[in-house]
C-alpha cells in the first residue's frame, strides 16, 4: 500500500509548518525524509499517523482518502525516537497490544501468541518475552518497539527518528536489521524520518529532502548525491565545496581561474554554484588545478581532511591518509575531474 | 541536601530539629503522652494507665470509628471518580475552559469549610433532595471537600503523562476508551492511589463542615474528640485521637504499599 501526499499544508496558529507537500511514496518502497530539525519532516510523518490534521490537502494510503480518520482506524505502524514502550506491561504483552486492541475476529487467542512469538523472532527478541521494557537496553527497547508495530501487519510503517537515541555502534547494527527487515517485508512501505544522512542513503529507496517547511528535492539516494538539484540538497545529502562561479563558454571562471565543467544549458555569464564533493578532490598537480594556503588540517585515522584557502574561499578535500602531510600554512594545488563537479543555478537556496 | 561540610550539616540538623521538633511532633507526643494518663500536673504525665483506650475503643467511640472510616473510604472513592473524570475530560479542553473547570473545583477548598458545609445542610434539606438527617448528607459533604485535592493531583499527572503512549496506542489501533482503560490509568496508577490517600486523610480528620451537619446516628470520630475536650474529658479525648490517628495511617500505609508496587519508573 503506498503513501500520497496531496499537497499536504500543517499550520500551527497560522504557523505553516509544512507547505503543500506533494509526494508519493510507492507499495513497498522506503522513502527517507531528510531535513534537519524544524524542516517539516516529524509533521509530514505524523500526518500520515493521524496526530495532526491538515489544514488543506489530503493524505491518501493505498488510494483510500484517509485524511479525516482517527489514528486507530488507519491501520499503520509506528515507531518512534523514544521508543514509548507500555512500562506496566511485559515485553510480549506489548507486542500483543494492537492485536488484542483491534479484536480482530480473524485471530484467535493462540494466534495472537503465535504472531506476537513471529514478530519477537523477526527481531530477535523471543528471549526476552517476559521482561519488563524498563529491563531492557535502548537498542533492545527499540527491537520491542518495532516488533510491536510489525505484529499488527501493518502495510504502512511508519518510522521517526528511531535511531537516533542509540549510540553510533548500535546505530549502524540497527540500521543493518532494518534493511534485514525491508528485505524479508517487500510488501511494507516504510516513511523513515531522520536527519541523518549515512541512514537515509543507506536505508532509502528514494530520499525526499525537506527544509524550512517545504520539500526541496526528491530522488534515488544516487540521484541526489551526484547530482543535486540545489545548494540544500547539495550540503545535506554528504558533504559538498560550493564555489561562486560564473559561467563561461565550456566551462566556469572561478577565483580567476578557468575550470573545466559540464556547463549543460547554463547561459555564459550567469552567476552559478559548482558542487564538488570533498573525496573528490585530489592533492597535487591535474585538471582543473586550484592553488591555495592549507589553513586547517584533520587527521581522520584512514583519511587527512584538509580546508584549504582559494582566494578567500575555503575548499575541503578529503585525501588518503598521507605519510608526509603539508603544514598550516603551506602552498598546495588541489584538482578535481571535470565530471566530478555539479553545476547548480545559484541563489535557489540558502541552506 | 547540598551542605558538604560536616559541620554546616549538623547546623542544618540542628535549625531542622529545633523547628521540627516543637512544631510538628511534641504536640503528637504530648497527646499520646496524655491518652496513658488520669492526671497531668508536673512535667510529665502521672497515674499511667489503659482505661482510656479502653473506653476509645468499644461503644460509642468504636461506633464513630466505623462511621468515619466508612465516610472517608466512600468519600475519597466518590472523590476520585468524579476527580479523575473531570481531569480527564478537563485534559481533551482548551486552555481557557480547562482554567474555569480548575477554578469551579478548587472552590470548595477556597470557601471556608463551614460555609461548605452550611451550604450543603441548606440545599439538601428541601424536598426532593432532602438528605439532612441521613448519612449521606456528611459523605456528600465530605466528597465536595475532597474531590478539590482529587482533581487536582491527577489533572497535574495527566499533564505528565507523554503523550508517546497515547499515539503509539493509537497508532496500534486502539480505540480511545481502549486507551484510557489499557494505557492512560495503569498509568496514572501512582497518582490515584496518592490522591486517594489523600483524600481519605483529610476526610477523616474533618471536623468544621461536619460539626454543621451530622445526624446524632452518624457520629464521626472528629466530633467525639471535640465532644470529648469540650466537656473537659481530656485525656479519653486524647485517646479517640490517637485512635483516629492511628487507623488514618494504617490505612495510608496500605495505600502507599499498593502504590509502590504500582509505580514502574
Amino acid at each position: 500500500m503506498g503513501i500520497r501526499f496531496d499537497s499536504v499544508t500543517v499550520a500551527y496558529d497560522g504557523n505553516v509548518v509544512l507547505d503543500s507537500l506533494d509526494l508519493t511514496v510507492g507499495p513497498g518502497e522506503v522513502m527517507a525524509l531528510l531535513g534537519p530539525s524544524g524542516s517539516g519532516k516529524t509533521t509530514a510523518l505524523r500526518a500520515v499517523a493521524g496526530f495532526v490534521r491538515p489544514a488543506s490537502g489530503r493524505v491518501l494510503l493505498g488510494g483510500r482518502d484517509v485524511t479525516d480518520l482517527p489514528p486507530y482506524r488507519r491501520g499503520i505502524g509506528m515507531v518512534v525516537q523514544q521508543y514509548a514502550l507500555f512500562p506496566h506491561l511485559r515485553v510480549d504483552d506489548n507486542v500483543a497490544f494492537g492485536l488484542k486492541a483491534r479484536r480482530s475476529p480473524k485471530v484467535s487467542r493462540s494466534g495472537i501468541r503465535q504472531r506476537v512469538a513471529e514478530a519477537l523472532e523477526m527481531t530477535g527478541m523471543a528471549a526476552y518475552a517476559r521482561r519488563h521494557p524498563r529491563e531492557l537496553s535502548g537498542g533492545q527497547q527499540q527491537r520491542v518497539a518495532i516488533a510491536r508495530a510489525l505484529a499488527i501487519r501493518p502495510d504502512v510503517l511508519l518510522l521517526d527518528e528511531p535511531l537516533s537515541a542509540l549510540d553510533a555502534q548500535l546505530r549502524s547494527g540497527m540500521l543493518a536489521e532494518l534493511a534485514r527487515l525491508h528485505r524479508e517485508l517487500p510488501d511494507v512501505s516504510m516513511l523513515y524520518v531522520t536527519h541523518d544522512q549515512v541512514e537515509a542513503l543507506t536505508l532509502a529507496d528514494r530520499i525526499a529532502v525537506m527544509d524550512k517547511a517545504r520539500l526541496q528535492a526528491c530522488g534515488t539516494p544516487r540521484e541526489l548525491y551526484r547530482a543535486p538539484a540545489n545548494e540544500f540538497t547539495a550540503s545535506f545529502v554528504g558533504n559538498a565545496n560550493l564555489l561562486p562561479v560564473t559561467v563561461g563558454a565550456g566551462g566556469v571562471g572561478f577565483a580567476g581561474t578557468e575550470l573545466k565543467v559540464d556547463t549543460a544549458d547554463a547561459v555564459a555569464g550567469a552567476r552559478a554554484t559548482l558542487c564538488v564533493r570533498p573525496h573528490l578532490v585530489g592533492l597535487g598537480e591535474g585538471p582543473n588545478r586550484l592553488a591555495g594556503v592549507v589553513r586547517e588540517i584533520q587527521w581522520r585515522g584512514a583519511t587527512h581532511r584538509l580546508y584549504v584557502e582559494v582566494d578567500g574561499h575555503a575548499v575541503m578535500a578529503d585525501v588518503r591518509e598521507l605519510k608526509d602531510p603539508p603544514r598550516h600554512g603551506d602552498p598546495v594545488s588541489l584538482h578535481f575531474a571535470p565530471d566530478d563537479a555539479v553545476l547548480l543555478p545559484a541563489g535557489m537556496s540558502h541552506g | 541536601m547540598l551542605v558538604h561540610s560536616r559541620k554546616a550539616r549538623w547546623a542544618v540538623w540542628a535549625v531542622f530539629l529545633v523547628l521540627f521538633l516543637p512544631l510538628f511532633a511534641l504536640p503528637l507526643l504530648v497527646v499520646l503522652g496524655a491518652s496513658f494518663a488520669t492526671h497531668w500536673s508536673g512535667v510529665l504525665p502521672s497515674h499511667l494507665t489503659t482505661a482510656n483506650y479502653r473506653s476509645a475503643t468499644r461503644g460509642e467511640a468504636l461506633q464513630a470509628l466505623t462511621t468515619s472510616l466508612l465516610t472517608a473510604i466512600t468519600a475519597s472513592l466518590l472523590a476520585l471518580t468524579v476527580g479523575t473524570w473531570a481531569a480527564l475530560a478537563g485534559a481533551a479542553l482548551r486552555k481557557r475552559y480547562r482554567r474555569l473547570l480548575d477554578a469551579l473545583f478548587v472552590l470548595p477548598v477556597a470557601v471556608p469549610s463551614v460555609v461548605v458545609g452550611l451550604s450543603v445542610l441548606v440545599a439538601f434539606s428541601q424536598p426532593p433532595m432532602l438528605l439532612n438527617g441521613t448519612r449521606w448528607i456528611v459523605i456528600v459533604a465530605h466528597t465536595v471537600l475532597v474531590t478539590a485535592f482529587a482533581h487536582q493531583s491527577v489533572s497535574a499527572a495527566i499533564t505528565r503523562l507523554d503523550p508517546a503512549y497515547e499515539q503509539a496506542a493509537a497508532s496500534l489501533g486502539a480505540r480511545p476508551s481502549y486507551v484510557l482503560w489499557r494505557v492512560r490509568l495503569p498509568l496514572l496508577l501512582p497518582s490515584l492511589t496518592a490522591a486517594a490517600g489523600l483524600c481519605f486523610a483529610l476526610s477523616m480528620g474533618e471536623l468544621s463542615a461536619t460539626m454543621m451537619l451530622y445526624p446524632p446516628d452518624w457520629t464521626p470520630l472528629p466530633v467525639l474528640v471535640y465532644a470529648a475536650t469540650d466537656r473537659g474529658a481530656l485525656f479519653t479525648g486524647s485517646a479517640v485521637a490517637v485512635v483516629l490517628m492511628t487507623a488514618t495511617l494504617l490505612v495510608l500505609f496500605a495505600v502507599s504499599r499498593v502504590r509502590t508496587r504500582a509505580s514502574y519508573r
